[in-house]
């Protein structure tokens, strides 16, 4: 298994998904410019936190049109897996590969604080390592984290399954204490907490661990399908 | 807006300098310098080039007493910013700088800049900036405009700190009705560099190019530097023009480019320097300066964002998000296609000359052809007069608190903004991107994991404007011993320090003397405990309406812990551990916060600090926490005892049963060298060979969250669970 992790200008938490892939997960990681335009080669793509382009405009709402996405959204239509955390989530809605938005905590600040989570769905190819009903705690740092999508879009993300994390202690106003959720097809994750930050006991949690060891068990599942 | 540019002679008899705080005297001593009468443009480089801000002029006498230098000290002040090697190849580099004029006057952008201003100088050396810490003052919330500094001045250093992707890990927030209309912002930059990788701001090699980069000059922060060298009053209001606007992402894209040229292309780059206080002229004229070099450059090659701007705003304004390096010739290109790749201007606009002339040519005339020297080393340097200001002559009678209830003085002291929890504050930076946060915001010291060794740095901020208010001299020794005993209980070495020295103005004798005094008492601690003064700034004139601020030095400490797995925190770790106290406590509550809790202000004057005590104490817990017998360590220090026991309970909420030989009240009391300690039972013995009699065994902890204490003159006890209310509303309930 190989990842890419897209740096676009302003991304700046590139280089900590890159060390909790590569140096926890054991799982070989590239940065890979915004200004690419294919992916030919990764078996999972992440998109990182930060502020792209400066989050002028909006939040992600620049990063859509950088060359790499096109080739994002390819490698997304082909079943690939995709994780966009923090400012990559709210590329991934921007780009129309996630549904929903992200507005403005409703404190209109930025938070950073850990945030207990419930895992809602532990048959994903992202949340699988970890048991069905586990509570982890997950760092938080954003401003625009607030989760807001339309009534018909909230039915369709609860019947589908699609919410993978939510918030025990809602910190930023999101519907639903929404934390993350996937596409219809299951492939691609967004998500506000960082799971990057939680690798390490010398960092205080080893709970955001599990999302990269649940991509490992999902593909090493896929590679023996293969074989077979 | 200026007036049409004045000829020489015009200059002489209308003094317009006399506006950029520039005297008459120090006119004619430029004169006297270049040999001729100055055009508009060399008068005003001179005023922003001679201005304390880049010159010192008021406060060399009293740096030059630091102590700068030990064997650990890569390069001291001069630079961008203070080296200090921490073995494995590798260095630390840090410096803090003030911004507390803009700050004060536009609070979002004040502080954001003085964010990117303080960045700009660890990258600039060739270090990765790894840490941002701000050491704020602000007057009492019960003020308007004080609740609105504090929310735009952390929203300021949030806006651009997040952005960047560096974490905001530390710093202190306290408040005093003296930084009324004059809050105070140091912000610190700690950056981790390979020591073959150190830059200097050196533009040396005749012919060699002077590279432009970064954002474009426009009209914001003109000769910001004589701004921050005037007063405030309440009649002026017209300064805005003079504040900058920081671009977070542009200083994000020009760091990584500017890493990237440090990194990889070491023989093209001969320097490189941050355009700060008084922009262009600044970098430009220190750095030929610092080679002996001359200097030539063509400002209309320089990139501007607005139409029609003179050769004196163009050298002065003070835009954000610029650099400016030194490239050996023929490998321009090469340099520029870096930045290029990062979508930002790089420009030649000049050269290194044979030599001492800086020379500017603007619309092919000449505008300025002067000696580099009349620009910087010949700028006046001014021996003050000093006089003990009336206040130390005959201070007030000593401060005895009569505390008839123990329970509520508690509560109601965790309460007080200065005491109570910055959370809200804090949790607006982002405190743990790049993935090395160890201990977070709200500790003594924060601490952060080196990377690929096994080693790690503590950072901390100190400042006590009470304490040097009462004895600049003993204030001074007690804000580098109160550093120093922050980073030792989390287990570090202290290394060195950077500072900024917050006065008034310092024409003022009794102000000088402020200065003077408190410098002494710094330089003493640092020789003790061996942290020499590498970087640091001055901000003189932090005045309104001719009050000045309480003389605030602000320390910034930097430790080295060899082994991660001796990281030490504050919190109590589980009930049944033993509680130590070292170091004595007397009755010391002159400038404490239970003197301003009772009376609503400070007086009396400061017991002298042993500092070799201190320092002893220092070892004797170091060789604790490194035998791994320490379970968790706190400093004792504003609010006493009481309030480290609080902070040391409240996160687990694990009470304690301790037994004291003083009247209750001295629990309050803020005598320095004191530690608050905790020992698993087992390692008793252990312990108590270490400690001898510095350390006195208090009590146990308890799994009830609550604490119950023993005095010769009553027995009391307070909950956890009130503590932490009063705690937690200090500041978001007088905010709303």
């Amino acid at each position: 298994m190989r990842a890419a992790v897209i740096t676009f200008p302003g991304s700046n938490c590139d280089e900590d998904l890159q060390w909790a892939l590569t140096e926890i997960s054991g799982i070989p990681a590239d940065l890979v410019a915004a200004t690419a335009t294919t992916l030919t080669g990764y078996d999972a793509v992440f998109l990182p936190g930060g502020f792209s382009y400066g989050d002028y405009l909006r939040s992600g709402a620049i990063a859509r049109f950088s060359p790499i996405m096109t080739a994002v959204k390819k490698f997304a239509a082909a079943g690939g897996f995709v994780v966009g955390i923090c400012n990559g989530f709210q590329i991934l809605t921007e780009a129309g590969l996630l549904p929903g938005t992200l507005q403005w905590n409703t404190s209109l600040h930025f938070i950073c604080a850990p945030a207990p989570l419930e895992i809602v769905n532990s048959d994903t190819p992202f949340t699988n390592a970890y048991p069905a009903g586990t509570t982890i705690t997950l760092p938080i740092a954003h401003g625009q984290g607030n989760y807001y999508a339309d009534p018909a879009t909230l039915v369709a993300l609860e019947t589908n399954h699609q919410i993978i994390f939510r918030y025990t202690d809602n910190p930023n106003g999101s519907v639903h204490d929404i934390a993350g959720i996937t596409n219809a097809a299951g492939n691609v994750l967004g998500m506000m907490p960082h799971p990057e930050r939680a690798m390490e006991t010398l960092l205080g949690s080893t709970d955001g661990r599990g999302v990269f060891q649940s991509l490992i068990h999902t593909m090493e599942g896929a590679g023996s399908n293969v074989a077979n | 807006m200026l007036q049409t540019e004045l000829s020489p002679e015009q200059i002489q008899t209308t003094k317009p300098y006399r506006q950029w705080d520039m005297s008459d005297a120090e006119y004619d001593r430029f004169t006297a310098l270049i040999g001729h009468l100055p055009t508009f443009t060399e008068v005003g480089l001179a005023s922003g080039m001679w201005s304390e801000h880049c010159a010192y002029k008021y406060s060399k006498p009293v740096l030059r007493q630091f102590w700068t230098k030990n064997e650990n000290v890569l390069m001291g002040p001069g630079e961008g910013a203070g080296v200090i090697r921490i073995g494995d190849g590798l260095a630390v580099v840090f410096k803090a700088e003030s911004h507390n004029h803009p700050s004060a006057v536009e609070p979002y952008e004040g502080a954001a800049t003085g964010v990117g201003g303080i960045i700009r100088d660890i990258f600039s050396i060739g270090a990765k900036p790894i840490a941002i810490l701000d050491s704020l003052r602000f007057g009492e919330l019960t003020d308007p405009r004080t609740r609105q500094l504090l929310d735009q001045i952390v929203a300021g250093i949030a806006g651009y700190g997040n952005a960047i992707g560096i974490p905001t890990v530390g710093g202190e927030t306290a408040f005093d009705n003296a930084y009324a209309r004059n809050p105070l912002v140091n912000a610190m930059c700690v950056g981790i560099m390979r020591e073959d990788q150190l830059q200097k701001g050196r533009a040396a090699g005749i012919g060699n190019a002077i590279l432009y980069v970064g954002a474009k000059t426009g009209r914001d922060g003109i000769n910001g530097a004589s701004f921050a060298s005037g007063t405030f009053s309440d009649t002026e209001d017209a300064d805005r023009a003079a504040v900058q606007v920081g671009d977070p992402f542009m200083e994000k894209l020009l760091t990584d480019a500017c890493l990237k040229v440090t990194n990889e292309h070491q023989d093209a780059l001969v320097g490189m320097q941050d355009m700060g206080a008084a922009g262009l002229v600044s970098s430009s004229a220190e750095m030929a300066a610092k080679a002996d070099s001359g200097m030539a450059l063509n400002l209309d090659l320089v990139p501007q964002r607005e139409p029609d701007m003179t050769p004196f705003e163009i050298m002065l304004s003070e835009s954000q998000e610029r650099m400016l390096l030194c490239i050996a010739e023929g490998h321009e290109q090469e340099i520029i296609d870096i930045f290029a790749g990062y979508g930002l201007d790089a420009v030649v606009i000049g050269r290194v000359t044979p030599g001492h002339a800086y020379q500017l040519t603007h619309h092919g005339a000449t505008v300025c052809d002067i000696p580099v020297s009349a620009l910087t080393t010949d700028a006046p340097v001014y021996h003050q007069q000093s006089t003990m200001p009336v206040r130390l002559i005959a201070p007030a009678d000593d401060f005895q608190p009569v505390i008839t209830d123990m329970n509520a003085a508690w509560i109601e002291l965790m309460n007080q903004p200065t005491m109570a929890s910055k959370a809200s504050l804090y949790q607006r930076y982002d405190a743990q991107v790049q993935t090395n946060t160890v201990v977070l915001p709200g500790s003594d010291a924060a601490v952060l994991r080196i990377k690929g060794t096994k080693r790690a740095l503590a950072l901390t901020t100190d400042s006590n404007g009470r304490y040097i208010y009462l004895d600049p001299y003993q204030g001074g020794a007690m804000t580098v011993a109160e550093a120093a005993r922050n980073l030792v209980a989390s287990g570090a070495t202290p290394l060195g320090i950077t500072d900024c020295l917050n006065y008034g103005d310092s024409t003022k004798p009794e102000v000088f003397f402020e200065l003077e005094e408190s410098a002494k008492g710094m330089t003493a601690a640092t020789k003790v405990f061996n942290t020499p003064v590498i970087s640091g700034n001055v901000s003189l004139y932090n005045e309104t309406n001719g009050t000045p601020i309480y003389p605030t030095p602000m320390v910034g400490m930097v430790g080295l812990i060899e082994d991660c797995s001796t990281i030490t925190t504050q919190e109590f770790k589980q009930a049944d551990d033993l509680v130590y106290v070292v170091g004595q406590t007397r009755p010391d509550f002159n400038g404490s916060e239970i003197q301003k809790m009772i009376t609503g202000s400070i007086g009396g004057r400061l017991a002298p600090i042993d500092l070799h005590v201190e320092k002893a104490h220092h070892d004797l817990v170091l060789a604790a926490i490194r035998t791994h017998l320490v379970t968790a360590a706190h400093d004792l220090s504003e609010g006493g005892l009481l309030a480290a026991l609080a902070e040391m309970g409240l996160p687990k909420y694990i009470g304690a049963e301790l037994q004291v030989d003083i009247p209750t009240s001295w629990l309050f009391a803020e005598t320095p060298g004191r530690f608050l300690i905790t020992v698993r039972p087992e390692h008793q013995a252990a312990f108590d060979d270490i400690m001898g009699d510095s350390a006195r065994l208090l009590g146990r902890t308890v799994a009830a969250p609550q604490f119950t204490i023993q005095a010769p003159n009553r027995t009391f006890t307070t909950t956890i669970a009130a503590l932490e209310k009063s705690w937690e509303d200090g500041i978001p309930c007088r905010m709303k």
